[in-house]
This record gives structure tokens, C-alpha cells and sequence, in this order.
């Protein structure tokens, strides 16, 4: 294999493995964050309890998504010099902004509120969880408006042989990143509350703790529900962006071959990418897909026959993830709603077989946040900015096959290990169930 | 404003970013790998882990800002650092990831041979970031083989790791390892109590002679292996940029003696700033020179961002850098105290 694939092949791993912590992180924080924010309002101590035993399990997922997070920002420079060389004018300034801004704030007080608790008074301690989850939220809008900046260019020119900052209020205010930022996000907050959800079905189903899991999936009910619809929502304005910037990736993720107008929305189809046409193609319904992507039953999309063969995305696995992604959303949409029902009933727990689904439906979100990005990164191919710069010229001229395969075994390896701890370490804490003593935990009063 | 005075601004925040990584940093990277040495038992190793543990995570972040920054403000150096550096970067990464769930795993588990793995675990990944650190800011001030064609935007490079544990590559990765052994000890012995806090005063003490005499061999060896003293011949008032590093050195050692340990830790962070400074400062214009020839260097000048990219830069950097600083003093004021083993017997928080 060539440096080139082997390098697409460690960022893909590299970032997807990093993608595995980071929307439980999102999603968990502001969740920890809410929880004490009750505790500390109402001095209800199941609050405390809840605040304790979620966090703890954002602690453990946050430590891999902040380690994990370093092996990124290097790897530009390190597999992809030719890419940081001519963008770096233009995509380097949010990355140090993401640290400033962000991802300094995070850290800090994370560890604050990791071992602040009977340092600082409870006030200044619920400051701390809110402080770090905003800037984990923050951190995710610069990075997202950093990966929007490769999707749909702007404020840019090229000069001086490479591309050169001329507004970076364009940047900023991409809409393209803004609304990948929202979905995103959301999709986060959905994730973290099916986890919850998961969790305390677990726990329910063995009748432990029933209150404290009774609420706590009421409440990751009603965040799941209203985020996955968020999700749907900004999906299909997201969906609107790509259709028009990014025609071959649209054409790619709805397996278009032709340009047509009015085009409808086929629900079972089966691509046959060498003859260049869909095998099967039924249950259409007329003029969706057109309405979906411009809002107008006429528009005209752009089949992927009107472009070169090798400005084309693979059109399988971009196709085939778009639509496993979509569904799962569905589901969850489906679900989470049935949860906000079920868990206002009395009966609740005596709802076993749901209980079940919902503790099996955990890896729904998981799948659904990863075929999200090879959606966006493998439908952007063959470019690595999309209509500046192709993939295969943003490679590091002096790094070798042998060294990236090293590396990539390496990342495997270490990544397979921890990725393999971590998830006991999540289960084992999980099962184990919330602390019944937090009588230690309580803040001191009275220091600011 | 012109462009070079940006470049001039970007060139000293680059070097304090750096600067102010390794003094924060430092510290944690050199308890770590003592760690082996400096604790007998379970107790004093958890002990040492939490002196460290609410501040390690906001150190690390200190190196990403320092990459985002050569990234923002000199990509082409960033791109040629990062590239040419490779299979040290990838080592390097590996050390710090595994350092990093190190301190939160550790103690996730009952069980001594769980716990053992992780202290050599912490060991091993705290001594080499320090190792490779010095390695690759050595080969920096050294000149990497390099031959730069800005024409054509083309880079050719032939070293390999191998090549980069050159002799004076090594004097500088052991000097960067002693610096943080003596700055570690110095902080353990100041955020722990008892017999703990004085067997580390005592290590730093000891370890102090090692140090100065690798010191003295860098000084002396940088003479004919680089170009670092050239700036200072030209310029001879820098000269007072080397004199507070080794001034530093040796109060480290005068209040070590005394039993002043808080001073002698500031001094050592003194001696950290003040080493990097020198390198830095001898290096400039250049951020990293070509050891093949001298049109080659990567410079402030040819390898920076526009002007506009720098200005925004600038703007940020002179809001946030302060920010974060005053956050981080209270936060350091917040863990003032000294870490005792019955804080992290009874405390359900502790790592």
C-alpha cells in the first residue's frame, strides 16, 4: 500500500477510535453538569448521588478522549505535512485557538472538579463541571468549524503557492460548520442519554436502586428524545449544504447516477457501482429526494455520472453508511419517545422486555456517530479540501511505508489495549451502581 | 505594523509556549519516572500521583498550544518539524497517551500486578517524552539534514531516527532528563510530608552534580556542534539569558541545601525557562536550521503565515495566554497544600 492509503487508513482509525470517547464527553458533561446544578438548587442528596455516579463514569471515557485528542493535531504535520504547509495559513489558526480558548479551560478544570470537591465551596465547585463541559462544547464548535473549512472552503485565496486567510469572519461564521456543529453536538447529548438510559434499564431490571434509576432515565428519556429530534432536524438542513457544495458526495450518499429533476426518494436501492446504476430501486417515493435537498419538489440533482470517474467518493460504503445511519436515528427517535411514555407509568419497571431493548440498544448511537463521519470523510473523497486540494497530494513527501506502517500497528495496538480496558472499566463501574454513602463528598462551606 | 514584527512576536511566544511547557510539565514527566525510585510503597505512590494529578491534564495542554501556535503562525515549519520528526513524534505520543490513562486507571483496580503494570507503565512514558524532547531539540539546534527548495515548494530530508541519536542529540536528551529528575524531585518534595518529602530533597541534592556536569558538556559541546553561539557573539548582552540559567542552577542548589525547597523548585523553573531561552534565542531567525546548508533554513521570515493570520493570532494570544494564566494560579492556589497519605487513604476522589 501506498504512504497515502496507509496514512488514510491510521487518521481514519486514529479518529474514529478518538470519536468513540468524545460524544459521551459532550454529551455527559452538560449531563453532570445538570445533575449538580439540581443537587446544589434543591439540596435533594439522590441528585449528589447521581452527580457522582455518571461523573464518575465521564471521567473514565474523558481521560481517552483527551489522550487521544493529542494524536490529531500531530498527525497533520506528521502524515499530512503537505496539507498543513499549504492550509496551514488558514486551518492552523483555529487549532491554537481550540487550545486556548478551550481546551486549556477543560483540562484545568476538570481536575478542579475532579478534586475539588472538599476544597472549594459547592457553589464554586458546580462552576468548575459547568465551566469545563461549555468549554468541551466550545472546543467542539472550533474543531468542527476547522473540519467545515475542508468540506466547504471559504475566506480564502491562494497566493504565495499555497491558501492564505483573507476574512476570517467567513470562517467563523461557515454555515456549512455551524449546523455540522449543532448535529454533532446533539447527536453527543443523544448518545450520552442512551447510555444513561441503557445503564439505569440495566440496573432496573435487577431491581437495584429503582428511584435513583427511575429518575435517571426519566430524565435521559426526555434528552435523548428532544436531541435525536435536533439530530433529524439539522441533519436535513445539513443535508441541504451538502447537495449544494458538495454534489458528488450528495450523489454518492443517495447512489444518483443520473441528473435529473424532481427526483424521488427510493427507500430500498441497491447500487451497482461498475455498471453505473442502481440493481434495485423500489418503494419510491416521487419527488423526496428533491425536496429533502433543495426544499423544492423540482430541484435538480446532480447524478455522479456527470463527474469524472475519479472525482468520485467510493459510492458503496458512503451510500450504505448514510442509510444505516438514518435508520438508526429512527430507532432511537422511536425509542427514546416510548421511554419518555413508559417511565412516567407506575409500572415502569414491571416493563421488562423494553428494559432489555434499551440496555441493548447502547451501541445504537455509537454506530450511528461512526457512519456519521465516514459519511463526511470518505463522501469527500478524493479530496482532502474539497475542490482545492486532493488527498493524494496533501501526503508527507519524506515519511516512509515502513514507518507508517509501524505506526499503524502500533496505534492498533495500544489503542486496541486501551479501548479493551477502558470498556471493562465503563461495565465494571456501570454494574457497580451508584455509592450509598456520599456524606464524605460534601462541599465545605464557606471558601470561595 | 509590518509583517516581520509578528513574525518577531511569534517567534518569542513560540518559545515561551515551549519554555512554559517544559517548566509545567516538567515537573509531573519527572515525578513520574522517580516515582519508581522515590516511593516504597502503595501509599507513597498514590501520594505521588495525586500531588501531581490535579494539574498534570492543564500542563500537557501547554504542548498542544505550542504545536497549534507553529501550526497557526509557521506552518511550513510545523509541516517540516512534525514530518521529519516522525518516528520520534509517533514514540513520543505513545509515552504521553499511555501516561495520561496511566494516572486514571491506576487506581481503578484492586490487584498488585494491575497496579504494578501502571507504575512501570507511568515510569517507562514519563521518561521518555523527557528522553525524545531533548533528542529532538537537540537535532533543532544541531540543523536537521535538510535541503529546502522554496521555488518549487519541495522538501527533501534523509535522516532517520537512528540518525538523530547523534552524540550532541543525546548530551542535550540526557540534560533534559536530569533538569526534570532535579525540577520532580524538588516538587515532590514540596507537595508531600514526612519522610517522603525528605527522601526527595535528599535525591534532589544528589542528582544535582549529575546535572551540572551534563549542563557543562551541552554548553561546551554546543560550540562546535552548532550555530547557537553565534547570536550571542553578535549580540553580547543575550549573554544575560545563558548567565540566569546557570545562575539559576546553581541557587537551586544553594537553597536545596538549606532546605528552602519552594526556592529551590522556582529556580529550578528559572533554570528550565532560561535553558529553552537560550536555545531559542540562539537559534533566531531560524526555527529550524539545515545542517546541509544554510539557504535551506527554515526561518521566522520564510516559513510564517500571513499577515492577517498572525495579526488574528496575535490578538488572541494577548487576551487568552493572561486568562489562562490567572486561572491557573488560583487553581494552583486552590492545591496548594501538601498531599499526606491519609488524604489519599480516606479521600474517595484520590487517583
Amino acid at each position: 500500500m501506498s504512504v497515502v492509503t496507509l496514512s488514510q487508513l491510521q487518521f481514519a482509525a486514529t479518529g474514529m477510535f478518538h470519536w468513540i470517547f468524545v460524544p459521551l464527553t459532550l454529551g455527559l458533561s452538560i449531563m453532570t453538569a445538570w445533575m449538580e446544578t439540581k443537587y446544589v438548587t434543591t439540596g435533594d442528596e439522590t441528585w449528589l448521588r447521581m452527580t457522582k455516579f455518571w461523573g464518575k463514569l465521564f471521567l473514565i471515557n474523558f481521560a481517552l478522549g483527551v489522550v487521544t485528542g493529542i494524536t490529531m493535531e500531530f498527525q497533520f504535520g506528521m502524515n499530512w505535512s503537505e496539507y498543513s504547509r499549504y492550509v496551514g495559513d488558514i486551518f492552523g489558526a483555529p487549532l491554537a485557538i481550540e487550545a486556548t480558548l478551550a481546551f486549556f479551560l477543560e483540562s484545568v478544570f476538570i481536575g478542579v472538579w475532579i478534586f475539588g470537591w472538599n476544597k472549594i465551596s459547592k457553589k464554586a465547585h458546580l462552576v468548575t463541571i459547568w465551566l469545563a463541559s461549555v468549554a468541551t462544547n466550545v472546543s467542539a464548535l472550533i474543531i468542527l468549524l476547522a473540519n467545515a473549512w475542508m468540506q466547504k472552503p471559504v475566506g480564502y485565496v491562494i497566493r504565495n503557492n499555497r491558501a492564505e486567510m483573507n476574512d476570517f469572519l467567513a470562517v467563523l461564521t461557515n454555515d456549512y460548520g455551524w449546523i455540522k456543529f449543532i448535529h454533532t453536538l446533539l447527536s453527543g447529548y443523544a448518545l450520552a442519554a442512551f447510555v444513561i438510559m441503557g445503564v439505569s434499564a440495566w440496573h432496573l431490571l435487577r431491581k437495584n436502586e429503582n428511584d435513583f434509576f427511575v429518575r435517571s432515565f426519566r430524565m435521559a428519556a426526555v434528552w435523548a428524545f428532544v436531541a435525536t429530534l435536533g439530530v433529524a432536524v439539522t441533519g436535513d438542513m445539513h443535508a441541504v449544504e451538502i447537495a449544494e457544495h458538495q454534489p458528488t458526495k450528495f450523489a454518492a450518499m443517495e447512489s444518483q447516477w443520473e441528473t435529473r429533476r424532481g427526483v424521488g426518494m427510493s427507500l430500498l436501492l441497491i447500487p451497482d457501482v461498475a455498471r453505473e446504476c442502481n440493481n434495485v430501486d423500489m418503494f419510491c417515493i416521487p419527488n423526496m429526494l428533491s425536496i429533502l435537498a433543495f426544499h423544492d419538489a423540482t430541484g435538480e440533482i446532480k447524478g455522479l455520472k456527470e463527474f469524472p470517474k475519479e472525482l468520485r467518493p467510493p459510492v458503496l460504503p458512503t451510500f450504505l453508511s448514510f442509510r444505516a445511519m438514518t435508520g438508526l436515528g429512527m430507532f432511537m427517535l422511536l425509542t427514546s419517545l416510548a421511554g419518555i411514555v413508559l417511565s412516567r407509568r407506575q409500572k415502569f419497571v414491571e416493563y421488562r422486555a423494553f428494559l432489555t431493548l434499551m440496555v441493548c440498544a447502547i451501541p445504537a448511537p455509537y454506530l450511528a456517530e461512526q457512519l456519521g463521519w465516514v459519511v463526511a470523510e470518505l463522501g469527500r473523497q478524493p479530496w482532502i479540501v474539497y475542490g482545492v486540494l486532493k488527498t493524494a497530494d496533501a501526503v508527507s513527501k519524506s515519511i516512509t511505508t515502513t514507518q507508517v506502517i509501524l505506526s499503524l500497528i502500533g496505534f492498533t495496538v495500544l489503542y486496541g489495549m486501551l479501548g479493551a480496558i477502558d470498556i471493562f472499566l465503563l461495565v465494571k463501574y456501570a454494574k457497580k451502581g451508584p455509592d450509598k454513602d456520599v456524606s464524605s463528598i460534601i462541599n465545605v462551606q464557606g471558601r470561595a | 505594523m509590518d509583517i516581520s514584527v509578528f513574525q518577531i512576536i511569534w517567534f518569542v511566544l513560540w518559545g515561551v509556549l515551549w519554555a512554559v511547557y517544559f517548566m509545567l510539565d516538567g515537573f509531573v514527566l519527572g515525578t513520574g519516572f522517580l516515582a519508581g525510585i522515590l516511593a516504597k510503597n502503595d501509599t507513597e505512590k498514590r501520594v505521588l500521583i495525586n500531588s501531581v494529578g490535579p494539574v498534570w491534564d492543564g500542563n500537557e495542554v501547554w504542548l498542544i498550544t505550542a504545536g497549534g501556535a507553529t501550526f497557526a503562525a509557521f506552518p511550513t515549519t510545523y509541516a517540516l518539524m512534525f514530518s521529519n520528526l516522525y518516528s520520534a513524534l509517533i514514540l513520543l505520543l505513545f509515552a504521553l497517551i499511555v501516561r495520561g490513562v496511566s494516572f486514571e486507571f491506576r487506581g481503578k483496580l484492586e490487584g498488585s500486578t494491575w497496579k504494578k503494570s501502571w507504575d512501570v507503565a507511568i515510569i517507562i512514558s514519563s521518561f521518555l517524552p523527557a528522553l525524545l524532547f531533548g533528542v529532538a531539540f537537540g537535532n533543532i539546534f544541531k540543523g536537521i539534514p535538510m535541503k529546502n527548495d522554496f521555488a518549487a515548494v519541495n522538501f527533501s530530508y534523509d535522516g532517520t531516527l537512528i540518525g538523530l541519536l547523534n552524540p550532541y542529540g543525546l548530551v542535550t536528551g540526557i540534560l533534559f532528563v536530569l533538569l526534570f529528575a532535579v525540577h520532580g524531585a524538588l516538587y515532590v518534595a514540596i507537595k508531600t510530608s514526612d519522610e517522603l518529602s525528605q527522601r526527595a530533597g535528599v535525591l534532589a541534592n544528589k542528582l544535582w552534580f549529575p546535572l551540572l556536569v551534563v549542563a557543562v558538556a551541552f554548553l561546551g559541546y554546543s560550540y562546535p556542534a552548532t550555530k547557537l553561539y553565534a547570536n550571542f557573539l553578535n549580540a553580547p548582552i543575550l549573554v544575560i539569558i545563558p548567565l540566569i540559567a546557570v545562575a539559576s542552577l546553581l541557587l537551586v542548589k544553594l537553597f536545596a541545601l538549606k532546605g528552602a525547597m519552594h526556592k529551590a523548585f522556582l529556580f529550578s523553573c528559572l533554570t528550565i525557562v532560561f535553558v529553552v531561552f537560550t536555545g531559542v534565542t540562539g537559534l533566531f531567525p531560524n526555527l529550524i536550521p539545515s545542517s546541509l546548508d544554510p539557504a535551506s533554513n527554515l526561518t521566522i521570515f520564510n516559513s510564517s503565515s500571513s499577515l492577517l493570520t498572525l495579526q488574528i493570532m496575535t490578538v488572541v494570544a494577548l487576551i487568552m495566554v493572561p486568562t489562562v494564566i490567572c486561572y491557573k494560579i488560583w487553581v494552583y492556589r486552590i492545591f496548594r497544600a501538601p498531599v499526606r497519605a491519609e488524604d489519599v487513604l480516606t479521600d474517595p476522589h484520590a487517583y
